[in-house]
């Protein structure tokens, strides 16, 4: 099962990575510990959208929504009941995948940019709940200081709690993208209608695969709680999942880890320049518009060996496998 | 095995199909010919499920399909090529083939074991078959059109059709990989007994290979037959041949 994965070219270096970061809370000052695991959380979370957005050309515009079912789920949990912490955190992901089920089931019915419409829609309706409903959610001001188990609430407890749960889930993801299910999606990504003629019932894969992206982005959201140990209407705003949207565009949404890059470098982004100017996302539209022009697959999908030979116009040749 | 009975279907004002009817027995090659436009790809297209008919009735071993969607017509045994190349452009040419042999197998939804794994020498074999196995590590979408047409083909075969219908299987290619690809068919057709529907502007290619030929046109059937009929047919003469 795991053959597959040592067989992976990057297999070595992302085994050093993440050696490093096991380690890095012994070397590194605690903001930039605290820094790291927010970038786990977005990573996976962005990875999980790419399940969607890169794999299956699925575009779900509205993936935060998920994100923010997980934390409030996760959160609220913690706060207003006497469950143990654990069922918290198991919840958080399955009321995400029910909420992915139940949007998913309509938007499925649409294809593309439509799909992606009726997506932001239902998903704004969840942020109406969770901005007006006051008495349950607090509504614009959230709730802050989420009693979080104190064997993860310190900043390195939660560093590797994060760091540990984000590893699994890419390795789960990996899997999925290596099995024949995540074949199927990509070859419907590729063509919905060829797939169809070969026997494959396109709207129930395409649901499955919303149904697990989802659980992965409640995992992130539940992570989200841990780290901050607070949950906001934000988390659910629809500028949250283009953020997370883009993140995926600029690593490169054909390969597996390009979301993880664009993660990374869209929080650093954010924390480090957004402390000299709060204009910070005009460097992020420059960065797009670069992007767009010449790198369209993204940071990792681009074969650049072919980008600096020829002085022709990049012909976009597909570099997937 | 395939009975097509005064079938209709209409977009908007324009009558695509308007009144076809088609007889394909088990293990012939039978050609749909006709003028652009005379309703070939629409034809198939309701054979298949990507259209539903208006009217009329598509019989598969007497069993009603016409409503049916497309997968689930795809297992009960027909399975088809499109007119453009109709691959999977960022996948290699094994996992083409492999798409369709996994679900064939019923394992498309399997989770957690390497695709890479599974139905290996089925596809292989289907690979070979059509003469694409050297190539099977190259993308899809790099391929020559020639052989992403043959490619096409092979995918078609991954789910062990009974009945395959190609749509003009020759479009765009060169006179060798015409008669190359019209062999592939041919030899198909024998080796594995499969049952070919086809449709073709070329001539020559469907006077020389086909068994029984319908002719089509504005959306209507002329008249099927085998190539003798069919050539001798006044009707074909003034409204097909005879333009030529």
């Amino acid at each position: 099962m795991f053959g597959e994965l040592i067989r992976q070219k990057s297999f070595g270096v992302s085994l050093v990575l993440f050696l490093t970061l096991l380690v890095a809370p012994s070397f590194l000052p605690r903001f930039y510990i605290y820094i790291l695991a927010v970038i786990f959380v977005t990573a996976l979370l962005a990875m999980s959208l790419n399940l969607c957005v890169g794999h299956g050309m699925l575009f779900q515009f509205h993936h935060g929504v998920f994100y923010g079912v997980g934390a409030y789920t996760a959160g609220l949990l913690l706060v207003k009941t006497s469950l143990p912490w654990w069922i918290a955190l198991i919840a958080g992901p399955l009321a995400a995948a029910f909420a992915g089920l139940l949007i998913g089931m309509f938007c499925i019915r649409l294809n593309r940019l439509y799909f992606g419409m009726l997506q932001i829609s239902l998903g704004s309706l969840i942020w109406a709940i969770a901005f007006r409903w006051y008495d349950l959610t607090g509504g614009d001001d959230g709730i802050h200081g989420i009693p979080i188990p104190d064997f993860i609430a310190s900043t390195t407890g939660s560093y590797f709690f994060v760091l540990i749960v984000t590893v699994i889930c890419l390795l789960l993801m990996f899997l999925i993208l290596k099995s024949p299910f995540g074949s199927t999606l990509q070859a419907i990504r590729d063509n919905p209608e060829r797939c169809a003629a070969v026997g494959i019932n396109v709207r129930r894969h395409q649901l499955i695969t919303i149904i697990i992206a989802t659980f992965f982005g409640g995992v992130a959201g539940v992570l989200f709680v841990i780290v901050e140990g607070s949950i906001f209407p934000d988390l659910l705003f629809w500028t949250l999942s283009l953020e997370i949207f883009i993140m995926c565009l600029l690593g490169g949404w054909f390969t597996f880890a390009g979301p993880i890059l664009g993660a990374a470098l869209i929080v650093s982004l954010r924390t480090f320049v957004g402390t000299y100017t709060e204009y910070w996302t005009l460097i992020l539209g420059v960065i797009l518009i670069l992007l767009i022009f010449f790198l369209p697959e993204g940071l990792m999908g681009t074969n650049y060996r072919q980008l600096f030979r020829s002085r022709v116009k990049y012909n976009g040749e597909y570099q997937t496998e | 095995m395939l009975r097509v009975k005064n079938l209709h279907k209409a977009f908007d004002e324009f009558k695509a199909v308007d009144g076809a009817h088609l007889r394909v027995e088990k293990g012939q090659l039978v050609a749909v010919i006709g003028p652009n436009g005379a309703g070939k790809t629409t034809l198939f297209n309701l054979i298949c499920g990507q259209l539903q008919p208006d009217k009329g009735k598509i019989l598969l071993d007497d069993e009603d399909i016409g409503k049916l969607p497309p997968h689930v017509i795809c297992r009960k045994g027909i399975a088809r090529s499109f007119q453009i190349a109709n691959i999977f452009p960022r996948l290699s040419v094994f996992r083409n083939a492999q798409v369709s042999v996994l679900s064939q197998q019923k394992l498309s939804n399997k989770l957690f074991h390497p695709a890479a794994q599974l139905a290996v020498d089925e596809t292989d074999h289907i690979l070979d078959s059509v003469g694409l196995l050297d190539k099977k590590m190259d993308l899809a979408g790099s391929l020559s059109h020639g052989d992403k047409r043959i490619l096409e083909i092979a995918i078609a075969l991954g789910n062990l059709p009974d009945l395959l219908i190609l749509d003009e299987p020759t479009a765009g290619m060169s006179p060798d990989e015409t008669t190359t690809t019209m062999a592939l068919i041919q030899r198909l057709a024998a080796d594995q007994g499969l049952t070919i529907l086809f449709c073709e502007h070329d001539m020559e290619v469907v006077f020389g290979t086909a068994e029984s030929i319908m002719v089509m046109q504005q959306g209507h059937t002329i008249v099927q037959g085998d190539p003798q009929t069919v050539r001798q047919n006044i009707e074909v003469q003034q409204a097909y041949l005879g333009d030529e």
